[in-house]
Formats: C-alpha cells, sequence, structure tokens
C-alpha cells in the first residue's frame, strides 16, 4: 500500500526507476527472481546473513522463504490494483476532509482507505490465486522439500513426475480448483457488499 | 471583519484579490466563470497557497505570507460547502454530519446537531447514505455538516449552480435562515446575481482576476461594470425599504425607502412558507432600469402604482438606449429609456422627474434581522 501511495501520489525524480522496479518480478523469468532471491537471502547473500545472525531467521529452503518467494512474485499484482484503486479516490472528498479537520493519517484512515477497499480486495484475491500457482521462483529458491516446501503446485508436478501419482495429481489438481473457485466467488460476494456500502 | 488580500499565479491566470467585510454578515463573491472566484474561495480555506498576501479574521491572522504565518486548511476552521456537495459516500448522512462535530472537539460549540438538523430540515434523511439524495437535500447534507464543524468562517461555492430551478428553492430559504439567525460570516460564490441580491450584504465584483467594484448590494447594481457580466435586461437599481403597512385585501406592500414610499405587489409577503415577512421587516427590490418609466411632470389616471420624485443625476449612453439614474432623496434607480425619449423630455443632469414602477414588476426578498442591512436612510 505504501509503494502505491508513493508511486500515485508523490512526484520525486527516479519515481519511474521505482515504478519499473517494482514491476520487475512481472516480466522476469520466475525462476531468475527465484536465483536474485538465493543471492540476497541465501545463508551465503548479504541479506540472509545478516537475517540469521540477527534474529536466527532463516530463509533459504523453508516455508518462510516460500512465503518470501511468493510474496516478491505477486506484489506487483496487489500494487498495480491498489494504485487504481487510489487513482480512482476523489481527491476533492479528501479536501473536503481536511476543511472539517481531519489531519493527513485521519483522512487516509476515515476517507481514503474505506474508498479504495473494493480495489484493495481484488488486489489480494488476484495475488492470492497467482501466489497459488507460483512455481519456478519458490521451487529455484525453497526447493521442493516434502512437508516444509512443497507447494500445492510443486506437490501436483511432483505427483505427475512419479511413476504411479496419477490419483494424487487429480486429487491435487481437484484440491487446487477448489480452492481457487471459492477465493473467486468470495472476492466477488465482499465486492459486491462493499460497493452497496460505496452506492455505486 | 474579514481582510482579505491575495496573490496567486495559476496556470498563466494571475489573480490579486482584495477585500475587506464586516462580520458577521454574506460577502458574494460574484462574476463570469473563471474570473477566480473558486480561487479564492481555495486560498481562504487553505486548500491553496498563496504567492503574497493575507487573510484575516476578527483579529486572528489565518494566513500572511510576509509574516511568514499559514494556518493548516485542517486547523482554520472554515467550513466549505463545494458546489458538488463532496458528501463522504461509504458514510450514512448522520455520519457525514458528524465527521466534522467529531474533529471540533475543544472548540467552543455554537451550533449543535439537533439544531443542525431542524434549521436544516434534515430528520427524515439521516439514515439515508449519499446516493440516496437528491441534489438539494446533497445540498443541505453539506452545508450541515460544514456547520457542524463549528467553523469561524463558512465559504459557499456556488451550492445552487448544479440544481434546477425548483431545487434551488429547495436551499435558498435555508441560507437565508443560516445568515439571520446564525452569526457565522459567509462568503458566498455565484455568477447569479438574483441569488446574490437575496443573500448578499457585500459584494466583490471579480473580472478576470481583479475586483472591478465592492460594496453593498445597492452600490454595486449601480455599477457599469455589471452590465457585462448579468447583461443589459437585468440592470436595474437595488434598494432595501422597511415593510410600513401591509394591504391584505389588494395584496400590496409597502416600503419606505430613503427617499419615498414604494408599493410593491406582496406575493412573498403573504406567502405562508415566509411567514416571517412583516410590519418593521426590511425587503430587498430591484428595481429594473426597462421596468422605471421617467415623467416630467406628474401623470394622473395611470395604474402604476408608484411615482418617485427625484433629480436626474446621470445620463450614460448604453449601446442604442441611453440608461438614466435619478436620485430619489439619497437612493439612486435607473431607468432604461430610448434616445428619442431623452430628446423629448430633455433629460439631462439635475431635470426633475417622477420614476413610474408598477408595483408587480416588484419582487423583495426580506432579512429578518433590521440590523443586519439597515435601510438606506
Amino acid at each position: 500500500m505504501l509503494a502505491a501511495w508513493v508511486l500515485t501520489r508523490v512526484r520525486f525524480p527516479g519515481r519511474t526507476l521505482l515504478d519499473a522496479f517494482v514491476h520487475l518480478p512481472l516480466v522476469l523469468p520466475p525462476v531468475a527472481v527465484g536465483y536474485v532471491l538465493l543471492l540476497l537471502f541465501g545463508m551465503n547473500g548479504p541479506f540472509g546473513r545478516w537475517l540469521y545472525q540477527t534474529f536466527g531467521v532463516e530463509l533459504a529452503f523453508t516455508k518462510s522463504g516460500a512465503a518470501l518467494a511468493t510474496a516478491v512474485m505477486t506484489f506487483p499484482l496487489m500494487v498495480r490494483a491498489i494504485r487504481i484503486s487510489l487513482e480512482g479516490v476523489d481527491r476533492g472528498l479528501e479536501a473536503a476532509a481536511r476543511t472539517l479537520g481531519a489531519g493527513a493519517l485521519d483522512r487516509f484512515a476515515t476517507i481514503t482507505l474505506p474508498l479504495m477497499m473494493p480495489g484493495v480486495l481484488a488486489g489480494v484475491i488476484t495475488a492470492f490465486a497467482a501466489g497459488l500457482g507460483e512455481f519456478g521462483a519458490v521451487i529455484t529458491f525453497v526447493s521442493n522439500i516434502p512437508g516444509e516446501t512443497r507447494t500445492l503446485p510443486l506437490a501436483l508436478y511432483t505427483a505427475i513426475q512419479s511413476p504411479n501419482g496419477d490419483a494424487i495429481a487429480l486429487r491435487l489438481a481437484v484440491l487446487s480448483f477448489v480452492l481457487g473457485l471459492t477465493g473467486l466467488v468470495l472476492s466477488e460476494v465482499f465486492a459486491r457488499a462493499l460497493r452497496r456500502r460505496l452506492g455505486r | 471583519m474579514l481582510s482579505v488580500s491575495l496573490d496567486k499565479r495559476r496556470d498563466g491566470f494571475r489573480l490579486r484579490v482584495a477585500f475587506e467585510a464586516p462580520t458577521p454578515g454574506i460577502v458574494a463573491l460574484f462574476g463570469r466563470s473563471g474570473c477566480g472566484k473558486s480561487t479564492t474561495v481555495d486560498l481562504i480555506a487553505g486548500l491553496l497557497e498563496p504567492d503574497g498576501g493575507h487573510v484575516r479574521l476578527d483579529g486572528t491572522t489565518l494566513v500572511d505570507t510576509a509574516a511568514g504565518v499559514s494556518v493548516s486548511a485542517e486547523h482554520r476552521r472554515i467550513g466549505y460547502v463545494f458546489q458538488d456537495a463532496r458528501l463522504f459516500p461509504h458514510r450514512s448522512v448522520t455520519g457525514n454530519l458528524r465527521y466534522g462535530l467529531k474533529r471540533a472537539k475543544g472548540v467552543p460549540q455554537r451550533i449543535g446537531f439537533d439544531d443542525v438538523v431542524s434549521l436544516l430540515g434534515l430528520g427524515s434523511l439521516l439514515a439515508r447514505r449519499p446516493h440516496q439524495l437528491s441534489g438539494g437535500e446533497r445540498q443541505r447534507v453539506a452545508l450541515g455538516r460544514a456547520l457542524l464543524s463549528q467553523p469561524q468562517l463558512l465559504l459557499l461555492d456556488e451550492p445552487l449552480a448544479s440544481l434546477d430551478t425548483a431545487r434551488r428553492e429547495e436551499v435558498l430559504p435555508y441560507l437565508e435562515a443560516l445568515r439571520d439567525r446564525l452569526s457565522i460570516p459567509m462568503i458566498f460564490v455565484s455568477h447569479q446575481f438574483d441569488e446574490v441580491l437575496r443573500l448578499a450584504t457585500h459584494v466583490v465584483l471579480l473580472d478576470n482576476g481583479q475586483v472591478a467594484a465592492q460594496g453593498s448590494p445597492g452600490e454595486i447594481s449601480l455599477v457599469p461594470a455589471l452590465r457585462a457580466i448579468v447583461g443589459p435586461e437585468a440592470v436595474g437599481a437595488v434598494v432595501d425599504g422597511v415593510i410600513t403597512a401591509l394591504d391584505p385585501e389588494n395584496r400590496l406592500a409597502e416600503l419606505r425607502l430613503a427617499g419615498g414610499t414604494l408599493r410593491i405587489s406582496a406575493r412573498d409577503v403573504f406567502d405562508p412558507r415566509r411567514a416571517h415577512h412583516g410590519v418593521g421587516s426590511v425587503v430587498r427590490v430591484q428595481l429594473l432600469a426597462r421596468d422605471v418609466i421617467l415623467a416630467t411632470e406628474l401623470p394622473h389616471g395611470l395604474s402604476v402604482r408608484n411615482a418617485l420624485e427625484g433629480t436626474v443625476v446621470d445620463v450614460t449612453d448604453d449601446d442604442d438606449e441611453v440608461l438614466v439614474r435619478v436620485d430619489i432623496g439619497g437612493a439612486s434607480i435607473l431607468s432604461r429609456v430610448t434616445k428619442a425619449a431623452v430628446e423629448a423630455l430633455r433629460l439631462q443632469r439635475g431635470v426633475r422627474v417622477w420614476a413610474l414602477i408598477k408595483a408587480v414588476s416588484l419582487r423583495g426578498h426580506t432579512f429578518r434581522r433590521p440590523e443586519a442591512t439597515p435601510p438606506a436612510s
């Protein structure tokens, strides 16, 4: 949300560069993103070593690492969705709130954020859906460790690769189908309720 | 006292505005679209920063570039009613009304929630959402919301411009009630002279980013620059008078003016919706120049109810016609006549004339508190 805010509302030199950087994961091969993460957050990477020594946090080849890889990959999707919803908020309403005595944080919490909610929700759902299917970055950064970093698509891939995995693969495919559908339906229901509250 | 002096350059447009007006009262910023009215109110509200100048209200400096003072918009305590209402769509009418009230804690409360609801007739709307309101209702809620933020000054940026005539009538009486019952100074932006007439106690005429003239509505109504804005048909002196007698049978009201008595058709005065009109109230009427007939002797046998004696003080060519200004005991009125009439009657400075005005051509707007706009006497 902060990134979306900065990219939408703040004018500064290098904004285009930051914009491009945020969107990089969208255009890079996922394996490349996973590899960069491995270089940075691996035990020998600059951030990885610091995190381990300071907080005892290990990212490469762990569950948290899988979450990080997914987050990085879906980040641009979130930013895009939030940005579009932020651009859709009538700044006149914020000016009105200002004349009524609301400071910057107050305005954001009581006017901007509630009006952005439908867009934010759409972003969350899209990112969640994309995260469910994330493959390349995850397998590169945290590998495919059973019980640790084997995500749904990784498990599905493993099942298809093994000689007797057909039944498991089918079950997993059905599961992902159900998860995806539920997510989409729920998001639509929420979005509709929100829009009704906003009178659109 | 409200003292405003502002300088702002914006997109190749230069705004230089300075005016002073007594408080409380309604200052009307009047002029064509694009003359800088909205920019001026944005500067006063603090939504824009001036390049130079100051805004002072009753001894408080809100912005002064020379002294490096600029109170931020959220701390200025200036209520702002926008042309497009700008109600918060995710909040109910109550939620909108309470938004400013909640943030005005620690400020002496001049007007409470219940007062605003009854003053603006919002009782039946409270549970609704903004998209369920008509245009006029929206503006009333926006007005209430601004009032409840306990402002020391209220800005109204063409609050009626987006409404049709019927909807305007839904809001105008409430604005009149605010002016007469609350002592909050207001700045009212308009490009409709009849609204200005009805509401203002002080008029600032803006033209192309500059103040062309300022003064009481009566004074402004005589300013030649007004003609270009309102059009030749709407030119006419504005006078304030006190109702001295009502004649319900003939539906006439008698007004005492500076220089005589004026009988006006009392459609408005006997209107039950405007029950506060009565003997002693101050009434403002516009005598349209095209409705005023001049005679060099007092005529007989005419249906005209008003014959005011006066002296010609000015004769000005106005396109193919002539605008004659007549002084009637201190107040001025304008009459539009043909060049032929000027020649036939030998109208010139100093000539004694009678101004004849049909009672039915006059409509009055009242002010409840006589002290708000003393009659010119």
